[in-house]
């Protein structure tokens, strides 16, 4: 009976690491392979004959759909911090604001930020381009991380504010009768308390800002201004196919949030646990 | 800045698709109708398949074993995994006859693959696999919280009165985690409507717009047919299903004082 649980646990387990991984070693496959990716499985697990070449003509340049992948990868990564930066910011000047200094009771206002989803982003992009053309940030990196923040958001301040509830409010008094000024007490008080779930929200806003294409795709028209994610599904328009160099990109694009991710991952679990239940 | 870039663009988004008459097009248009059947089972079988998978994986991660337990960041890889190379590589999987669920399928089963894309139900089933497939960690990640916030007491005081697995579940996990649950449901809905780039990069719609949720309908009925008005009004057709969601949302999170 226990040895048949122990049985089941080790299948579910093997089955859950092919599930996960899967999809991981078909990239691997492709970009190591060195004549175009146009790989079929032969029963073997190693790749019949691996090489580094697709990465080497990614990180060189060396190929004209990879020529600005440098240039892109910085716009990529000044996408990601910014959105994560100004996400963390904004979401804990709210969540303070509304936790903590009592401004909002009613629960139209304390949940005011969930509306943004109302309205998934992608419905969104068509009127939010033309708009951001009237605001003068057409073709702008700034247009795409105001478009990640405003969807970030909400669901940060959901976790903050829950996180926050558990932070005795006596806490704020005390500070206040000692005469610390709202600002003080957001820095002194709230942001060391909070670090465990402002980083699980900031990995979050992280994760939103390289999972997200649809924006990038329609704002950031020219190649010059192009992030990875365009860059990678421009590959499908053209008749060339040298996908081992589309997974290559795809691998190397990868490889940012998965290392953040990692870092941060004991303060993400502790971040979203703490506030979890109230028993 | 919620002003600026959300209620602004949704009022431009309704000034722009004002036209009644585009909506009597949408009616009569076959591809819209299939899209809004296909969001449908999208979102319906993709949100139940991941909450209620979530919820029996957090439980199985719960279990006091290292080797369990080591394989979590294992498991949490495609929620970190970007979108785009993700359902790229699920599209590559899947095409043809060479691609590597084939592949696998012929030199371990001797079994002739199906072609996945060219197959509307198969495409549309694949979309749903991969939503799966980088969504459930993040949903794994939310109940293990939760459940590891449940104070040990209250597990050990059910296991003295003699409660065994399946009933510890039914009668302290479950109420503890039903308004979470619920919670993570609608969040979860409101998500997987606007999903873009699944369908965008799995199936792209093949055959032949027959996999098209309304996200991408819309997307491509505004920039490949040069049709903006139709393209939002497509979009903004799902309002009157999303808003009374949204305030579900809003009033359970307020009055069951859920957590996440």
């Amino acid at each position: 009976m226990k040895i048949a649980r122990e049985m089941a646990s080790v299948i579910l387990l093997v089955a859950l690491v092919v599930w996960s991984l899967l999809p991981v070693y078909n990239m691997l496959l492709i970009a190591l392979d060195p004549d175009e990716g146009d790989i079929e499985f032969e029963g073997i697990v190693w790749p019949p004959d691996p090489s580094l070449h697709s990465f080497h003509t990614v990180l060189t340049q060396g190929y004209w759909l990879v020529a600005d992948v440098w240039r892109q990868f910085g716009h990529s990564a000044f996408i990601g911090v910014m959105t994560m930066v100004v996400t963390v910011v904004v979401g804990s000047l709210v969540s303070f604001a509304l936790g903590r200094l009592r401004l909002g009771e009613h629960w139209m206002l304390t949940n005011a930020p969930l509306v943004t989803y109302a309205v998934p982003a992608s419905f969104l992009v068509i009127p939010f381009s033309r708009l951001m053309a009237t605001y003068g940030l057409a073709n702008s990196l700034w247009a795409i991380i105001a478009a990640n923040v405003t969807f970030a958001t909400p669901y940060a301040i959901l976790i903050l504010q829950q996180y926050g509830s558990l932070i005795p409010i006596e806490l704020d008094e005390a500070a206040r009768v000692d005469g610390a000024s709202p600002l003080q007490r957001y820095r002194l008080n709230y942001l060391p308390l909070m670090a465990p779930a402002l980083a699980a929200v900031g990995t979050f806003a992280l994760l939103l800002a390289w999972n997200e294409y649809v924006y990038q795709y329609v704002l950031l028209s020219s190649t010059r201004n192009m992030t990875v994610a365009v860059a990678i599904a421009q590959f499908f328009n053209t008749d060339e196919a040298p996908w081992n160099y589309m997974m290559a990109l795809a691998i190397l694009y990868s490889l940012p949030p998965i290392v953040i991710f990692y870092a941060l991952r004991r303060y993400i679990a502790s971040g979203l646990m703490r506030g979890a239940i109230k028993g | 800045m919620f002003l600026a870039f959300v209620v602004y663009p949704v009022g431009y988004g309704l000034w722009m698709a004002r036209d009644p008459s585009l909506y009597r097009e949408l009616l009569a248009n076959p591809f819209y109708a299939q899209a809004v059947v296909n969001t449908l089972l999208f979102v319906a079988l993709g949100v139940n398949l991941k909450l209620f998978g979530a919820l029996l994986l957090s439980g199985f991660f719960m279990r006091r074993r290292w080797w369990i337990r080591a394989f979590l960041p294992v498991f949490m890889l495609p929620w970190a995994l970007p979108a785009i190379p993700a359902f790229v590589s699920f599209h590559w999987m899947l095409i043809g006859e060479e691609g590597l669920v084939n592949s696998l399928l012929a030199k371990l089963f001797g079994v002739q693959g199906p072609l996945w894309l060219t197959n509307h139900r198969l495409a549309l089933g694949a979309n749903i696999v991969a939503d799966v497939w980088k969504w459930l960690p993040f949903w794994t990640l939310t109940f293990f919280a939760a459940r590891m916030a449940i104070p040990q007491e209250i597990y050990e005081a059910a296991e003295v009165d003699g409660a065994s697995g399946s009933r510890r579940f039914a009668h302290v996990v479950l109420p503890l985690l039903g308004n979470l649950y619920l919670v993570c449901t609608l969040l979860c809905t409101l998500w997987t409507v606007g999903d873009f780039t699944t369908v965008a990069f799995v199936s792209e719609g093949a055959p032949a717009y027959s996999t098209d949720v309304l996200a991408t309908l819309g997307m491509h009925y505004a920039f490949n047919a040069a049709q903006p008005s139709l393209g939002v009004a497509i979009a903004l057709s799902a309002l009157p299903a999303l808003i009374p969601i949204t305030v579900v949302l809003m009033r359970v999170v307020e009055t069951r004082q859920v957590r996440l």
